[in-house]
């Protein structure tokens, strides 16, 4: 597997593209700001969320089976999945008794997706699509990824990555649209009436679930496009999928996410959609799907249940200077950035150590998440579990025994300082070479010709 | 034992000791003056704000706007042919279509509607373009008074709407009509 530095370095050999990348993060980033500072009570609303969360995570168990005893009494089936897999045979048997084992071969056998990090972490479509069922995922973003056959490299700008020529070439090979042309606006059109076609004939969609209220068993999806509600009002079969955390206690919780979500994420009020599910339409089925997937074990992990506050609104990506100038992709997995490298290693050790690392634990994420989560903490705290449980390359770990052993003797310290400026001076081509990680796209500083320990000797009064 | 029960029982097991729900008391204090926040920022987010003395201007509007195209609404003194017992996918094709909201949100520029204002749950969506009525003394400051309003209304499906349906995913370029209506007309009254 490729780590997240070996995928960084390849995304920097484009330095403009890079540059692109990380001005248009952070442009989201400081309209997110701009929408900050007009709430006086920003500070206090964070707060707010902040204990609401703590209360879920500490009433768990009994919010969960409040919200399924309400949704059940509204209609709603509810399903409980232990891991990824579970989630996605729980989806495809419900489509499957749907139609009676029969899943049509015609326009009608496929499902319409609005956004769901959920699903992308089970990796469903995958197996969906392996079990002879067409998704079609169909936020705009997400709908360039897929027919680029790719994944979302943002867990809110699924396709921040691409630019307009490129997808007015993908639009023009699948959609059919002019060569050349390039207006977002066309795109947009084209998508439009692409997907418009796909809502009016399929029966089953499938969402994801921003909030779940404890006592009303109703459920919360935010869309700024509107493809969640074309998609469920015009299904027979409404299947959404929960992370548990998602729940809050009551209505009145509401007011503070939604008033958090969308400032932290975009910079708007609100999103332009905030749809309440209480009950299916008459003649309609609606699912929950609840889902484990390793968030129980890290609601026990003292130092990370925090995490499990997140309301994804991916404010920790668009400032973190790590994440604009390496790319989600970087990241290896279905939630990347600051929040997903502590999310990550929860779900996978092994395969995701190397990404607490990819931080410079400068701590910006910290300070916009709207719920405040300690995520900086959290990624220093990861890397010393994961040099516990050995999973640092051998490199790395005797790089650092070595730098203790020159740190615990003021004799060591003192005699390799003097060593390495008389390399740095006399030989540079001892530091200045690919061995030197940190020679590596800058220049090795001027040695200086005395250490600080000689200078105040000399000045000593 | 079940997933449900094995999960249950890891979250009882794993869960911190309980912790008390924040005050939600101190919050929405903020002070504006409603009306003028609500349309500043309805505008801000793309739609248009048109005050209006009586309903003819709306019907009005919507001649000079709508002359022979499909228009529909849930309001009693409007006529329109009876689309409430049409399937959901044959609103596809509704050019105009006039709701009536239970109020509107300053802080945000949105408005509340649900299941019993719609007709039909897919109508503000599937529509090109959509109309809201909104009374001028239904307008509150922020989201928190908003949810003291809805308090415990048995609805079915419920909205906060905001705005025209947009998106941003071609390179942070704001687009208006992604799925959802092209347009939203608010009629301040």
């Amino acid at each position: 597997m490729t780590t997240h530095s070996k995928s960084a370095e390849i995304f920097n050999r484009d330095f403009e593209r890079t540059t692109w990348h990380d001005e248009t993060l952070y442009f989201v980033r400081q309209k997110r700001d701009k929408a900050a500072f007009q709430i006086d009570d920003w500070e206090l609303l964070r707060e707010t969320a902040s204990q609401i969360k703590f209360n879920v995570l500490s009433n768990l168990s009994e919010y969960l089976i409040q919200f399924e005893e309400n949704a059940l009494k509204n209609g709603i089936k509810v399903h409980w999945a232990a891991d990824a897999r579970e989630h996605n045979e729980i989806v495809f048997n419900i489509v499957s008794e749907y139609f009676e084992g029969n899943i049509p071969h015609d326009t009608f056998k496929g499902i319409v997706k609005s956004k769901s990090m959920l699903t992308e972490e089970c990796h469903m479509n995958e197996y969906l699509i392996s079990k002879g069922i067409e998704v079609v995922d169909t936020d705009l973003g997400e709908r360039i990824v897929q027919l680029a056959g790719e994944r979302p490299s943002h867990i809110v700008l699924p396709c921040i990555h691409w630019k307009k020529e490129e997808i007015g070439e993908l639009f023009h090979k699948h959609l059919g649209t002019e060569k050349g042309n390039k207006d977002p606006k066309y795109l947009t059109e084209a998508a439009r009436q692409h997907l418009r076609d796909k809502f009016l004939n399929r029966k089953v969609a499938l969402t994801g679930v921003n909030f779940a209220v404890a006592v009303t068993g109703e459920f919360v999806v935010c869309t700024n496009e509107g493809n969640a509600d074309m998609g469920t009002h015009l299904s027979d079969l409404h299947i959404a999928s929960m992370g548990m955390e998602k729940i809050i206690p009551q209505r009145q919780h509401l007011s503070v996410f939604l008033r958090l979500l969308a400032r932290s994420a975009t910079g708007q009020p609100i999103t332009t959609y905030s749809s309440h599910f209480r009950k299916p339409r008459d003649g309609q089925q609606m699912h929950v799907v609840i889902v484990d997937n390793g968030r129980s074990t890290q609601l026990g992990r003292e130092d990370f249940r925090n995490s499990l506050k997140c309301i994804r609104c991916g404010a920790c990506f668009n400032t973190c200077p790590v994440y604009r100038r390496s790319g989600g992709h970087s990241y290896h997995t279905a939630i990347a950035g600051p929040i997903g490298s502590i999310l990550s290693p929860n779900l996978d050790m092994k395969a995701n150590a190397d990404l607490p690392f990819a931080s410079t634990l400068c701590g910006s994420c910290s300070n916009v998440c709207p719920v405040k989560i300690d995520i900086h903490q959290q990624l220093y705290k990861w890397r010393q579990v994961l040099v516990k449980e050995g999973h640092t390359s051998a490199t790395k770990t005797l790089m650092m025994k070595g730098m203790s052993k020159v740190l615990a003797s003021p004799a060591v310290f003192k005699f390799s300082g003097k060593v390495g400026r008389m390399l740095m001076d006399k030989m540079p081509f001892m530091v200045n070479n690919s061995l030197n990680l940190w020679y590596k796209q800058r220049e090795m500083p001027e040695p200086p010709k005395e250490s600080f320990r000689e200078w105040y000797k000399k000045n000593r009064k | 034992m079940t997933s449900r029960d094995q999960i249950l029982a890891k979250v009882k097991q794993n869960q911190p000791n309980s912790v008390h729900l924040p005050d939600l008391s101190i919050l929405g204090k903020e002070s504006f003056d409603p009306i003028t926040k609500f349309a500043e920022t309805a505008v801000a987010i793309g739609a248009e704000v048109i005050e209006i003395q009586d309903f003819s201007e709306i019907q009005k509007y919507i001649n000079s706007k709508y002359s022979g195209k499909t228009v529909r609404s849930t309001l009693a003194d409007f006529n329109s042919e009876n689309w409430l017992a049409l399937s959901p996918k044959e609103l596809d094709g509704t050019d105009f279509l006039l709701v009536e909201a239970q109020f509107g949100v300053a802080e945000n520029g949105s408005i509340w509607i649900s299941d019993k204002d719609l007709g039909q749950r897919i109508a503000p969506f599937i529509t090109e373009y959509l109309g809201v009525i909104l009374d001028k003394s239904k307008i509150i400051n922020t989201m928190h008074q908003a949810y003291q309003i809805i308090g415990d209304e048995d609805y079915g499906f419920g909205l906060f709407l905001a705005g025209p349906s947009k998106t941003a995913d071609i390179e942070q370029s704001l687009v208006l009509g992604a799925h959802g209506a092209r347009g939203l007309v608010i009629f301040l009254k």
